[in-house]
């Protein structure tokens, strides 16, 4: 009877609590753009009034949640809109960006631009990209084939056969350190090699690739690299107990498992590579011609493209810039597309 | 098929670490055996160094000699890969290969090693294995459905089904059971008395009824003290064992004294 009595007199701890209304966050949404719609109307700067919209929205909701709710409901007003604000920052250069490019580059797009090429034959030929694009799929492609399988091989090396010794631990340094080298540096390497082997004032799509190559590498070894410590050990085990040799677990149970982590970590390298000027401005070098041969002669990408027709800065060579970079934002776009539509393919299923 | 084991003065080593130390024993051709004690005594180490699963981990290594069907697993010039081939495994989590079919996990054995085969030969092994791993009836109509979808129980006698198919002469079985439900259970320890007539078969098991239910044999493993290496207590026939055991250990761990 005592636990009863004891039961009783201990004090009643409330679950409910006193809480905004439901629509507090937009009612102070809309309170806060209001002052800074008058911010603007009042002549303040656009990103002004934007920055203190967002300061009053900040400061009103936490303020007013600490009447009612308490600190905690404070806290964690402040701490939500603090994130969706760092979260619009990130997003809004991104925005503004595709946004641009989509629109100034958009009206440019037609046939002739995606099918000739600057070189003309007829004085009222129209002039387009064609050439860029061959060079930039060629180019990076040739970058593909050679760093996609060294990439996997190393990584494979690295999490199956290296496992923790030093060879293992240098390399992953190595890679990581690869991972920071200016592109231009790269650009220079394959220059220097190119010229050593194949002399003075030598340019080729192939030495761009070999550039891009020594970027996209230490991408695929990192992202494979994931994507095989990720497989348990437990699916290692089971092939080796049913009597298959290590290499074939790891081309028939531990490759395909993280395929689609691999393909899209390749697929990132790419995307990477397929932007980059400065490299290909050295040792692709820059043509107004379709050049279908990677080996011999100059290539032109669209970022090389869109450097040349910048400098030039007249109207209609900005033009051809806005739209040229709307074409490579599509090809990556698709990439990426195309890389989450094969990883689902591929990816283990359930049921 | 079935083959006997002989076990004669074996040290087992994680690095410098001797995990377990003077193991004699012969596992019977054709009978269950059972290995029971407490976590971390080595008996599951002393089951994966029957088909040399021991050294997959850098730095482990086993000492002295385990004989099958005369001859010695850990000689130098012996093939892992090749032991491994006539001393299958089931682990303690079921483990199918997620990006296969319960049709291809059941062959994978088969189709990693030996390339190429039949269509009706493929169908007549995976029916035959499925029906040995008595899960046949349950996926008949969904081989081609990934195994991953099986529950955990229907998984882990596909992995018995995958490892019988390849038909080895010893199956080897750490904890089977531990990560599934009394009925699952029920249904792979009637699965162990089936498959007993045409595989040697030994069992890790920290469930003593089940050792009691499904064994023949029984070794009873355990530590000196902390930090000790494991070692073989007793090995006796199940029936001797869990009724007049030799060791005074022996009755405390399986009476549930355990010092």
């Amino acid at each position: 009877m005592s636990t009863l009595e004891e039961v009783q007199t201990r004090v009643h701890v409330p679950l409910v609590q006193p809480r905004l209304p439901r629509q507090a966050g937009v009612i102070v949404g809309v309170i806060a753009a209001a002052f800074g719609g008058l911010l603007l109307v009042l002549g303040m700067g656009v990103v002004g009034s934007v920055l203190l919209g967002v300061l009053a929205f900040l400061v009103v909701l936490p303020s007013w949640s600490l009447m009612v709710e308490g600190r905690r409901g404070a806290t964690d007003r402040l701490m939500t809109g603090l994130i969706w604000t760092s979260f619009a920052i990130a997003v809004v250069p991104l925005v503004s960006l595709i946004w641009r490019v989509v629109s100034k580059g958009v009206g440019r797009i037609d046939g002739t631009f995606l099918s000739y090429s600057f070189f003309k034959t007829q004085i009222d030929q129209p002039v387009g990209v064609y050439h860029a694009i061959i060079g930039t799929l060629l180019i990076t492609l040739g970058a593909a084939i050679i760093s996609v399988p060294v990439g996997v091989m190393a990584a494979v090396y690295l999490v199956e056969y290296g496992k923790g010794n030093k060879l293992a631990k240098a390399i992953t340094f190595l890679v990581d350190v690869m991972t920071g080298i200016p592109s231009i540096v790269a650009g220079l390497f394959a220059f220097a090699l190119f010229t050593l082997i194949f002399g003075p004032a030598y340019v080729s799509g192939l030495g761009g690739s070999v550039a891009l190559s020594l970027l996209m590498v230490p991408i695929v070894v990192r992202a494979t690299e994931e994507m095989l410590m990720l497989v348990p050990d437990d699916l290692r085990e089971a092939s080796y107990a049913l009597g298959t040799p290590k290499w074939k677990t790891i081309v028939r149970i531990v490759l395909p498992t993280a395929i689609g982590g691999i393909l899209t970590g390749i697929t990132l390298a790419i995307s990477r590579v397929i932007g980059e000027t400065a490299p290909l401005l050295l040792i692709a070098g820059a043509t107004d011609r379709t050049n279908m041969n990677l080996f011999d002669g100059a290539m032109t990408t669209l970022p090389v493209l869109i450097y040349g027709q910048n400098l030039r800065g007249d109207a209609p060579a900005e033009a051809i810039a806005w739209g040229a970079a709307f074409i490579l934002i599509v090809i990556v776009m698709v990439l990426n597309l195309a890389a989450r539509i094969v990883g689902k393919i591929f990816a283990p299923k359930k049921g | 098929m079935a083959k006997s084991i002989d076990v004669s003065d074996v040290n087992i080593y994680y690095g410098d670490f001797l995990a377990v130390e003077g193991v004699n024993m012969t596992i019977r051709a054709g009978a269950v055996t059972a290995f029971i004690g407490p976590s971390g005594c080595g008996k599951s180490t002393f089951l994966r160094s029957l088909n040399r699963m021991h050294e997959v981990i850098p730095g482990a290594r086993v000492e002295g000699k385990i004989v099958v069907d005369g001859q010695d697993l850990y000689e130098p010039g012996v093939d892992p890969v090749a032991v491994r081939r006539q001393v299958g495994m089931v682990f303690q989590r079921p483990n199918p290969f997620p990006t296969m079919s319960i049709y291809d996990n059941v062959l994978a054995g088969l189709k990693l090693n030996a390339g190429k085969m039949k269509k009706s030969a493929a169908d007549d092994i995976v029916e035959k294995s499925l029906r040995g791993a008595n899960l046949w009836n349950e996926v008949k109509d969904r081989l081609n459905k990934p195994g991953m979808g099986l529950s955990g129980g229907q998984q882990q006698r596909l992995c018995i089904a995958r490892a019988i198919a390849v038909e080895p002469q010893i199956l080897l079985m750490d904890e089977p059971c531990s990560a599934l439900d009394p009925i699952s259970t029920s249904a792979i320890e009637d699965l162990i008395h089936e498959l007993k007539n045409e595989f040697t078969i030994v069992i890790v098991t920290h469930n003593m009824q089940q050792a009691a239910r499904v064994s023949d044999d029984t070794g009873f493993f355990n530590l000196k003290a902390t930090g000790e290496p494991g070692h073989l207590v007793e090995f006796n026939p199940t029936k001797k064992m869990f009724a007049n055991p030799d060791d005074p250990a022996t009755e405390a761990y399986i009476s549930g004294r355990f010092g």
